[in-house]
């Protein structure tokens, strides 16, 4: 069975096996079982730690194999590997895909970087079998693509790794957690992305819980409790683990803590506590899809889904956010946050009154050309939703910067 | 540190314009701006190219500017002979204080204009006056010297406005500095600045009857531009001053234009209103016309058949280079193609006269509509009621006039 590839430039693809039964020696014609890839073993050998060839290898050894194969690909993770003359009859079980829990957009900053980011991607998918995206594009950022993470360290993982090794300026949506929505005619949809979320009769909307286990100083019980609960959380257990060092379990919807859960938790803790969490289910949740509307039209990417006891804050924060973020406009611009068709926020931009420039300084028209040159390229960089102009760090800064606005409120 | 000079080519040391400066000249009215580049006091929010010293070093002095700007007029004499004659129609002295110059400098410095290009008959000539320093006798030399009109910065009649401005003069001299002007024979307009920190709508509107009290025939109304580098600009920064809203600003423009249009004066330029079109500042519009103009002394911005160019800031710099018989310009730009449409409409668009039609592309003639249709533009003047179709600003208009050019340009 492969546990591991990795590709030498010398050598070609070095594959890292654990023989489960049998035997494998040199020049023997091999078979990939799942990709049906018939190879010559041109070297076999154990790692010790350096690259040792040896005469083959037997049931339980651990050992590398070349093939000169040159295609990653060719030697998938979990695939068993079997003698092409007296092949095995059944492929071991392999590894199961891992799920990916958290989902975000990725998108370029430059629009340009598109292909990059996609190549970027693949490359990391290489030795990151956990990684799974796919194209997606946006009204408000263009072309990107969903990605999904194991949790919130591989989501940082990815994303640092993509913008130090490929020199890629990201933008990450807010990540979301994959929602099973079971419809009124029984019919089950798997959400990734809040645009996803079904309009018409929902029965049950399910969520990924995780398992929490959090270790502080016994001084922050109280507001660990208090933030968890915020957080619909479920106290499973205490225990102190010394006099002043407390163990607290909780259960969690998953989507409560993949935002700024650490950082609140860190920073209601003078960053004492630290969290550990598997996730270990899913649970009905009482749901609902807040929707943005931009002077009556709907803006996707700011729609979320939110716990229904949430929706107004969410509705209000945004709205206020926004109200900030959107220049004013000729005219007045209603900004809504909607449940299905009920608004429950309302925030208004009040059309600008004046835009002028009063006068030309000695003569000097030069300057104020160029100062509406400037305002003219400013508005092509903007996105028109309806006839609201909004430029793209709006987006950008109230899809991204939650986190630091929650900080400040505090 | 006044504002930086706009990026442009480096022009000839000789200062000759290329070919295309001359075609269609002879269609242009021909006027000519005088920078004084002196003040007894810099008022904090002043971004002006000016001094307060009267000794800048290295030939450059209050006492010897009148002979350093008579050279810029003989250099002027000799680039513009190629070009169809045309006598000066208008003549500007703006600042700075131009006052702070004896009456005889200013005179001398007119007479270079006149033995250089010649003045039309009733040519406008107009210089800029500190009401403080101004007597009845320097009046009526500037009108012997051949001065028809003057134009006092009066600012605010309100004297904590006129403080935080820190301008010096008494406001309860300007009844008497406009009585002064007319009986010596000059045409008189009141420069007003509204928006100042902590000016109140009242203020406001007691500043703007004060100075109709007087019965002037002409106003100019410029709200404040907290320009980056001043006096201002920092205490506003340091939380000193609190800059008025752009909604504030609107509010007193609206009360500018009703308490000005009552009195029998009326918007020709969106700054600047005058009892009748002989009382219009004929040197102003031929800005926003489009005319050609040269500009004397430091910093001073010229204009002559779509070359725009700009002279050396430093008064020193400015005295070595036409001591050394070159031109004192330091950079100049052609304009053409787009650049010099956004020009036509950005200037033409902002006068009553209103810009025709068939000034614009095709694709901005069909945003003319919308703009009506948003209270922008005036539709009676749109559809060609009165006289040829021209895009003239509504009262609305006329605070938005920046984003109408911007639609008119795209």
């Amino acid at each position: 069975m492969i546990f591991d590839s990795v590709y030498d430039t010398y050598r070609g693809v070095v594959t890292y096996v654990r023989v489960v039964d049998g035997s494998l020696s040199p020049r023997e014609r091999i078979v990939m079982m799942s990709t049906r890839a018939a190879h010559e073993l041109l070297e076999i050998g154990v790692t010790s730690p350096e690259p040792v060839p040896t005469q083959g290898l037997g049931v339980g050894e651990v050992g590398y194999l070349i093939t000169g194969v040159k295609d990653v690909r060719q030697s998938k993770v979990g695939d068993t590997v079997t003698n092409q003359a007296k092949p095995a009859s059944d492929a071991l079980g392999g590894y199961s895909d891992p799920k990916p829990m958290v989902f975000s957009g990725l998108y370029p900053i430059d629009g340009s970087d598109y292909p990059v980011l996609r190549d970027a991607l693949d490359k990391l998918k290489l030795n990151d079998a956990a990684l799974v995206y796919e194209p997606e594009t946006s009204v408000a950022l263009g072309f990107g693509f969903r990605v999904g993470y194991l949790g919130l360290l591989h989501l940082e993982i990815v994303r640092e790794r993509l913008e130090r090794e490929f020199n890629l300026d990201l933008i990450s949506t807010a990540p979301n957690v994959i929602y099973d929505v079971t419809l009124e005619d029984r019919s089950v949809v798997t959400v990734t992305n809040p645009s996803e979320f079904p309009g018409g009769k929902i029965m049950e909307v399910r969520e990924p819980v995780v398992r929490a286990t959090i270790l502080a100083p016994a001084d922050y019980i109280g507001a660990i409790m208090e933030l968890c609960q915020q957080r619909r959380g479920d106290l499973l257990g205490m225990d102190y683990l010394s006099a002043d060092r407390v163990e607290m379990r909780y259960q969690l919807p998953l989507a409560e803590i993949v935002f700024d859960f650490f950082d609140q938790l860190k920073s209601k803790t003078r960053g004492y506590a630290s969290l550990d969490y598997d996730v270990t289910g899913d649970q009905a949740a009482d749901l609902v899809k807040v929707d943005i509307l931009l002077q009556g039209e709907q803006v996707d990417a700011f729609s979320a889904i939110v716990h229904k006891d949430k929706a107004y804050a969410y509705g209000v924060m945004m709205t206020g956010k926004l109200k900030d973020l959107i220049p004013r406009q000729q005219f007045e611009v209603p900004i809504q946050a909607a449940v299905g068709a009920r608004v429950i926020a309302r925030e208004t931009i009040r059309a600008i009154r004046k835009d002028v420039l009063a006068k030309c300084y000695g003569g000097d028209i030069s300057r104020k050309r160029k100062l509406l040159e400037k305002q003219k390229e400013g508005k092509k960089r903007m996105k028109t939703i309806g006839r609201v102009d909004v430029p793209q760090e709006a987006f950008i800064a109230a899809l991204t910067s939650q986190q630091t606005e929650t900080k400040d409120k505090k | 540190m006044p504002p930086a000079l706009p990026d442009g080519d480096t022009p000839p040391d000789d200062g000759a314009l290329p070919a295309s400066a001359a075609v269609g000249a002879q269609d242009r009215a021909f006027g000519v701006y005088l920078h004084v580049p002196f003040c007894t006091v810099r008022c904090g929010y002043c971004d002006f190219n000016t001094y307060t010293a009267t000794e800048l070093g290295g030939g450059a002095s209050q006492a010897s500017y009148a002979e350093t700007a008579l050279r810029e007029i003989e250099l002027g004499g000799r680039v513009l002979a190629g070009l169809p004659g045309r006598p000066v129609s208008t003549v500007f002295v703006g600042g700075g204080t131009p006052t702070v110059l004896p009456p005889g400098d200013l005179a001398r410095m007119l007479d270079g204009v006149r033995s250089t290009w010649g003045l039309a008959p009733g040519a406008e000539v107009t210089t800029e006056a500190n009401p403080d320093s101004v007597t009845p006798e320097s009046l009526a030399a500037l009108a012997a010297a051949g001065f028809t009109r003057v134009s006092f910065g009066m600012q605010s009649a309100v004297p904590h406005v006129l403080a935080t401005l820190e301008r010096t003069h008494d406001p309860a001299r300007i009844p008497d500095v406009v009585r002064w002007a007319r009986e010596a024979g000059l045409k008189v307009s009141l420069d007003l600045i509204y928006g100042t920190p902590g000016e109140s709508l009242d203020d406001w509107r007691a500043s703007v009857e004060a100075a109709l009290a007087t019965g002037v025939d002409h106003v100019s109304a410029y709200a404040l531009v907290v320009e980056a580098g001043t006096k201002m600009a920092v205490q506003v920064r340091r939380g000193l001053l609190d800059l008025p809203s752009e909604d504030d600003q609107a509010a007193k423009y609206e009360v500018a234009d009703d308490l000005l249009t009552a009195a029998g004066l009326r918007w020709y330029e969106v700054s600047n209103w005058a009892r009748t079109d002989a009382d219009r500042c004929h040197h102003n519009l031929a800005y926003w016309r489009g005319d050609d103009w040269w500009g004397i002394g430091p910093g001073a911005h010229s204009h002559v058949g779509g070359v725009r160019w700009w002279n050396v800031k430093h008064p020193r710099a400015y005295a070595t280079r036409l001591e050394a018989g070159l031109s004192p310009a330091a950079g100049r730009e052609v304009v053409a193609g787009e650049s010099a449409q956004l020009e036509r409409v950005m200037l033409g668009v902002r006068l009553a006269e209103g810009l025709p039609l068939e000034d614009l592309s095709a694709s901005a003639r069909s945003a003319v509509a919308g703009l009506v249709a948003d209270g922008l533009l005036d539709g009676a003047a749109a559809v060609g009621a009165r006289g040829p179709r021209r895009a003239l600003l509504t009262r609305r208009g006329r605070l938005l006039a920046d984003a109408v050019v911007r639609a008119l340009t795209d």
